[in-house]
Parts: C-alpha cells; sequence; structure tokens
C-alpha cells in the first residue's frame, strides 16, 4: 500500500514538469474507481525503481560510467540508485570479463541477492566469453547464474545498455509477482545448485 | 648492426669483469642484449645497477623454448636513465629444473614480476619471499605459458571440434 | 551466545587487529582488486593484494593471433586509453619491420595519443575527486570524455574499444568533422579544466585529505620501477616522451611536470597539468599538420598495409598483399624489439619476439598498472583506511592492465 502511495506523489510530481509518466497498466476503470490486478501494479512500481548492482570488472564497466553519467544518464529509467549491496539490488548488471578466479565471488553476490532479482549480461565477455577464448576466463556467466537480458557488443554502447535495461524493465514489468515459486524458477535455480 | 659507442663502452667494460660469463652479445633494433648464466646474474645484475648505473629495472619476463637444452630464458630489460640507455640481459635455464635467483634483494619491484613469471612459465626464483601465484588460481596446476600447454581451456564440452575445421 | 560481540582474547581489547576483506568487488576500489588488511582501529597494520581476477591471458593469446588481430587485444588492456595501446603496438611492429613514417601520420597520431591521455587522466582525477566526497567534479568533466569518443568515432568507428589505425598508418584519413570536432574539443575542454581546477586545487577539504598522504620518495618510487604520473610526482623527470621519442614527439613543445613529495596532491596536479601539456601538443600537432602534404595518412608499404576494400576486390596484387597480411605470412625479420610508449599510467612496453611464423613467437606487455600496484601493500601500512581508498585512485589501476 504504502509503495503506491508513494508513486502517487512521485507522478504528482512529475506530472508539473514537461515529463511524460508511465501509462497505467490496463484495468476497468470508472466514476472514483480504478481497479487492476495487483501483480501488474507490483510489477508497475517495481520496474520504474530498479536498483542496479554494478558488477563492473574491466571495459564494459567504463560503458557502463558513461550510462550512469550526464550524458546518457541511465537514472532517467528509475535506476538513479546505484545499490553495491546486493541485499538491496534488483538487478545485476555484470560488465565485463569475468575469469574462473572471480567466478565463485559472483554466483556468491547472486546468492546475496533477495529475490525478485534480474541479472543482465552486458557485453560479450559476459555473455559467451567473448574474444578471450582461453583457459582463465569463464565462458560466459550463464555457466554459473541465470541471465535474464544479454546485450551483445564489446562493448555495447550505452545506447545498448539502455536498451538491454528496457527488456529488463518489460519482463519485470509482466512477471507474476509470484514468479520464485514457480517450478520452473525452482527448476532453474536447482540447475545452478542454488537453493 | 653497426654498435653505437654507448654500448660498446658497456660491453667492455662488462667483459672485463665478467670475462667469458657474458656472451652472445649483439644489438638488436639498437638495444645491447647479452646472454650469462644463473651463477652469476645477481652479481651482474648488482654491477649494472651500482657500477654501470642501470638503476631501474623495467621488466622481467621469461620465453619458452621448447625442446632446447636449456629451454627458458628467463629475459631482464634494465633502464639508465640518466644516459637514456636500455639493455636486455637473458640467462637460459634448463625446463626441467628451472631455478634461477631472485632479484628481489637488488630491486623490490621486482616482487611482482618474479612472481608472474612463475605463475606464467613455473620458473622457481629461489630466495624470492613470496613465491605464490598471481594472475591464475593456485589450484590450475600448470603453468599455462608453456608451450605445451592449449590456449583454451580443454574442459570445454560445448565446443565440437568438427565445427572448427579440426 | 551473542555474534555480535567480539570474543577478545587478550587482556587489553584495544589490541585487538581486525581483518577486512577488502575486495574484489568493494565498491570502492574501481575494479576488482582484492586486499585482506588487518586493521588496528581505522589504521592499516598490514595488507596483502590478490590480484588475478580478470586474468584474460593476453600473452597466450597473442601467441595464437597474427600481428594484425593482436591489436584489438592491446584495446583491452588500458581500456581508458585504448589508442595509445593501439598505437605502441602498431610502432612496435612497425619498428620491427623497419618502416619509417610519413611525418603527418606521426601527427595524426599524437593527436590522438594525446586525446587518450586527457581521457586517461579525466578518469583518474575525477574519480580521486570523487572518493574524497566530490561528486561533482566527476559528473563535469566526465562528459568530455564523451566529446573524445566522439572524436575517436568519427575516426574509427568506435568508442572505447577503439581498435584505431593499422600497422602502417591509419585505416583512412581524418575527415572534416573530425578536424572540427578536434578543434571544438580544443576551444572547451580549457574552459572546463580550469574550472574543475577551480573546484578542487585550493579547496581545502581536498587538500587536506591529499597533501601529505602516500608520500613516496625517489628512491622508493624507482625501486619498485615506478613510471608515469606516479614517478614524476616523486620528482622524477622520466617520460618516454621525452627520453625516447617516438612518432615524431621530438618536434613538439612541451614540458614535462614533475612534483616534489610524490603524495596523492602531486600527483593530482601532475595529472591536471599533463592535460594542459597534452592540449598544447595537440594544438601544435594541429598547425604542423597545415604544413604537410594532404591526403597523407598511410606509409607507402603496401606488403604491411592492409590495402583498402575497393582495392582488394578490384585488383589482383592488393587481393594477394591482403590474403598475406590477414593469415599473417607477411615477411617480418626474425628479431626481437622492445618498443615503449608514454601511456597513462607510465611506460608501456612491448617485448615481442618474431621467428618468422605467422604469429609472435612471444609478446609480452610492460604493464604499468602491474607494476605499479605491487607498492600498494607496502606502501598503506600505517596508512588510515579511507586514505588508502584514495591512494588507490590516485594510483589508477586499470585492472585490464593490471592482470592482462
Ligand atoms: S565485452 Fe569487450 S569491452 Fe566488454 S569486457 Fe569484454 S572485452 Fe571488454
Amino acid at each position: 500500500m504504502l509503495l503506491i502511495l508513494q508513486r502517487d506523489e512521485h507522478f504528482l510530481f512529475i506530472n508539473m514538469s514537461e515529463i511524460n509518466i508511465v501509462d497505467a497498466p490496463p484495468g476497468i476503470e470508472g466514476s472514483g474507481f480504478f481497479a487492476t490486478s495487483l501483480d501488474k501494479v507490483i510489477g508497475l512500481a517495481r520496474s520504474n525503481s530498479l536498483w542496479p548492482l554494478p558488477f563492473a570488472t574491466s571495459c564494459c564497466g567504463i560503458e557502463f560510467m558513461a550510462t550512469m553519467g550526464s550524458h546518457y544518464d541511465l537514472g532517467r529509467f528509475g535506476a538513479e540508485r546505484l545499490s553495491f549491496s546486493p541485499r538491496q539490488a534488483d538487478v545485476l548488471m555484470v560488465m565485463g570479463t569475468i575469469a574462473k578466479k572471480m567466478a565463485p565471488v559472483l554466483k556468491q553476490v547472486y546468492i546475496q541477492m533477495a529475490e525478485p532479482r534480474w541479472v543482465m549480461a552486458v557485453g560479450a565477455c559476459a555473455s559467451s566469453g567473448g574474444i578471450f577464448d582461453t583457459y582463465s576466463v569463464l565462458q560466459g556467466i550463464d555457466e554459473v547464474i541465470p541471465v535474464d537480458v544479454y546485450v551483445p557488443g564489446c562493448p555495447p554502447r550505452p545506447e545498448a545498455i539502455l536498451d538491454g535495461f528496457q527488456r529488463i524493465q518489460d519482463l519485470v514489468k509482466n512477471e507474476s509477482g509470484r514468479r520464485r515459486n514457480s517450478d520452473y524458477y525452482k527448476d532453474l535455480l536447482g540447475q545452478y545448485g542454488i537453493k | 648492426m653497426e654498435e653505437t659507442t654507448l654500448n660498446n663502452d658497456i660491453h667492455v667494460k662488462l667483459t672485463e669483469k665478467f670475462g667469458e660469463k657474458v656472451t652472445a652479445v649483439s644489438e638488436p633494433y639498437g638495444l645491447l642484449t647479452f646472454v650469462t648464466y644463473k651463477d652469476v646474474i645477481i652479481n651482474v645484475l648488482s654491477h649494472l645497477k651500482e657500477e654501470l648505473k642501470f638503476n631501474f629495472l623495467t621488466d622481467i619476463t621469461a620465453v619458452h623454448y621448447p625442446g632446447k637444452e636449456h629451454g627458458i630464458a628467463v629475459v631482464y630489460h634494465l633502464h639508465n636513465m640518466v644516459e637514456k640507455q636500455r639493455i636486455r640481459i637473458k640467462v637460459f635455464i634448463s625446463e626441467q629444473n628451472p631455478t634461477i635467483p631472485t632479484a628481489t634483494n637488488v630491486w623490490k619491484g621486482a616482487n611482482w614480476m618474479e612472481r608472474e613469471t612463475y605463475d606464467l612459465f613455473g620458473v622457481k626464483f629461489e630466495g624470492h619471499p613470496d613465491l605464490r601465484r598471481i594472475l591464475n588460481m593456485d589450484d590450475l596446476g600448470v603453468h599455462p605459458m608453456l608451450k605445451q600447454y592449449p590456449l583454451e581451456d580443454p574442459n570445454r564440452v560445448d565446443k565440437k571440434d568438427e565445427f572448427f575445421g579440426r | 551466545m551473542n555474534h555480535n560481540h567480539p570474543v577478545f582474547t587478550d587482556n587489553d581489547p584495544q589490541s585487538e587487529l581486525v581483518t577486512l576483506n577488502l575486495g574484489p568487488t568493494h565498491p570502492a576500489t574501481h575494479g576488482v582488486f582484492q586486499n585482506v588488511l588487518q586493521l588496528d582501529g581505522e589504521r592499516i597494520v598490514s595488507g596483502v593484494s590478490t590480484i588475478g581476477y580478470i586474468h584474460r591471458a593476453f600473452e597466450k593469446i597473442a601467441e595464437h593471433r597474427p600481428f594484425y588481430q593482436i591489436t584489438p587485444l592491446t584495446d583491452r588492456l588500458n581500456y581508458c586509453s585504448s589508442p595509445i595501446n593501439n598505437m605502441g603496438w602498431h610502432m612496435t611492429v612497425e619498428k620491427l619491420l623497419n618502416i619509417q613514417m610519413p611525418k603527418r601520420v606521426d601527427y595524426l597520431r599524437v593527436i590522438i595519443m594525446e586525446l587518450s591521455r586527457i581521457a586517461d587522466h579525466i578518469i583518474c582525477n575525477t574519480i580521486i575527486g570523487q572518493d574524497t566526497g566530490a561528486t561533482t567534479t566527476f559528473l563535469y568533466l566526465f562528459q568530455f570524455r564523451e566529446h573524445i569518443y566522439e572524436i575517436f568515432e568519427e575516426v574509427c568507428g568506435a568508442r572505447l574499444t577503439t581498435n584505431i589505425g593499422r600497422i602502417g598508418g591509419f585505416e583512412r584519413d581524418f575527415n572534416d568533422i573530425a578536424f572540427a570536432k578536434i578543434d571544438k574539443f580544443l576551444k572547451e575542454f580549457p574552459k572546463a579544466l580550469k574550472e574543475f581546477e577551480n573546484l578542487l586545487s585550493r579547496n581545502r577539504i581536498f587538500i587536506d585529505r591529499t597533501a601529505g598522504v602516500a608520500e613516496v620518495t625517489k628512491e622508493t618510487a624507482l625501486e619498485y620501477s615506478w613510471t608515469g604520473p606516479l614517478l614524476r610526482a616523486t620528482g622524477v623527470d622520466y617520460d618516454v616522451r621525452v627520453s625516447d621519442p617516438y612518432s615524431s614527439y621530438q618536434d613538439f613543445d612541451f614540458e614535462v611536470p614533475v612534483g616534489t613529495s610524490g603524495d596523492i596532491y602531486d600527483r593530482y596536479l601532475v595529472r591536471n597539468e599533463e592535460m594542459w601539456q597534452s592540449v598544447r601538443i595537440i594544438e601544435q600537432a594541429i598547425v604542423k599538420l597545415k604544413t604537410e602534404p594532404k591526403g597523407i595518412f598511410h606509409a607507402d608499404v603496401p606488403e604491411f598495409y592492409l590495402p583498402p576494400k575497393q582495392e582488394v576486390y578490384n585488383n589482383m596484387e592488393a587481393l594477394i598483399y591482403h590474403f598475406k597480411i590477414v593469415m599473417g605470412e607477411i615477411d617480418a625479420p626474425k628479431a626481437e624489439v622492445y618498443h615503449a610508449v608514454e601511456g597513462g599510467n607510465g611506460e608501456l612496453g612491448f617485448y615481442l619476439i618474431n621467428d618468422g611464423g605467422r604469429t609472435p613467437y612471444r609478446l609480452h606487455f610492460r604493464r604499468p598498472s602491474f607494476i605499479n600496484y605491487q607498492m600498494f601493500a607496502p606502501m598503506s601500512e600505517g596508512m588510515l583506511l579511507s586514505d588508502a581508498i584514495i591512494n588507490m585512485s590516485s594510483m589508477n589501476i586499470i585492472a585490464g592492465e593490471l592482470d592482462a
């Protein structure tokens, strides 16, 4: 309840400026009431206030800095607040090469994140190992954790990172609020040995 | 290639001091290069540092020449910043027993360079204060820069040889 | 049992040391470095650095790639200033092949390299600002990196991992838009840099946080093989551009700034001054370019310089050269060569051994970040934890270069 109230205030504030507001989810509207499913409302709220955890290891991390910077401004999508603590983060953005030495750390960070959590693999290295088909580099982070969105590029342009972020928002919006209870999700995590 | 006078000087001085121990002197692209032996390497390095003013250790690395009697070359690059001169020293050691005295007593900065060389080539620097792997995981088991080890991870299962024409 | 209370084994509870694991993904370290620190209160008693968290085996890959395909690898060494690495590598190969470059190409290279030096120093200095609590500086100057990226984009099509130039020159001439953008940058950047300096250089808080912190003497710095701005901050005027000029740096008039005490403030000042000098160099290069014959952007060495695509499709000879170069079958002398350039962080060296095969027999990168960073743990002893953090940012350790 509190969450929705806060959003209302937010809408009010935004309405006063020139910026467009997010569309309301489909529902039944009448005089004095608006009915929709709770999942949709929560999805809407969540998707516009995602806290990313930037797991930036190398070159793609520099492009992420550009994305965060004033020029591209990821904050426009409700991701102003970077959460360096996994506990409060919603999206794990893995940017850069993950070496095998790093893989356990990455998995640990993922496990520490609270549900609901999403993962975005930014760049060729995080998605597939990229140009480093070597003994020391993990061939894609999907070997250790499940990934929701892959962003190609070496490094992806900030626009691509923003696009990937919007795909995450789409996922968040349209997902059942109880994803973590589904058998599919449990199976998926089981495959990675994560309880 | 013609020897420059500066390089010539150094060469003469080194031969005076170490005689037969300084061999295979050459000068590729103006950089004085010679080969010495592991029993005198530390003396050579200290002599170069103290007497001949090569006070800056640019780099330590190694090269692997499989199949030779002395299959691993440890390469030192030194720099004399005042005379703007560089020098390269090589020591060939055997592949079976790759040991060489450490240069950490001459330059503290040699520490990580030697650790890296140990990690990648397995060269054991005797007397090194902390000879552990530095870049790779401790349980890697091999020294990956040796020529016999492949570049790709041999444990990969998703990469079928037939798709790569192998 | 209450786990929140530490159990003191010693009689004096004050003597208890705390072990802090800083990294490898700590937000304050700007990269993947792990330091296990023993803390006595806020003071660091001892520390152990662990690196290698993004070891990517560049040197091993390089043994499996023809010369051409190594350029993209060098991009990813110090990714804050990729073009310097690219051109360092090109110049190494050119040295091996004894290619003499036309002056115009040299000057074009100087422009690009100095732009990337500015980009590199922007990152470092704004991050020092950020870590001392001045986030504004970061947001403020960072957009000029964006402008530099736009220039790179105009020249080579990429922003960060530029892969700029070819062995033997550039892939294409700079177009008018690129020159216009450089001019615009030269007009706007000095103002912003001045403002940036006004924000920090005489700022009491900033000076208190940085001056006198992490002082290093010349002797220690040389002992630990430091190079680059870090060494110059201690007072040694070693700059590869001056001591071993490459790419016609001898034609330019610029100064090598040095510090006195090697503390963080000096490093900051040295980097700032280097940005001013870089601007100066670029201005001179633009003037010099005017006197050079137009349209030359590569050396006349068809056997080493990748021919343009339309030639490859229409001309037998070009096709053969293209094939040979791409497959790594060029006639390179069997020799070894060491070439150093002044990278953003110091002397970036390429030690190349060629045995006449398709690929280098051995390629070693002398990576300044790697060599500079080894002093971090010994240096931190006795330092406050918060000072150690800004010390690390002022060393500008780039993980890609650190781990190779
Ligand atoms: S995908 Fe490319 S730019 Fe990104 S981390 Fe990997 S090598 Fe660097």
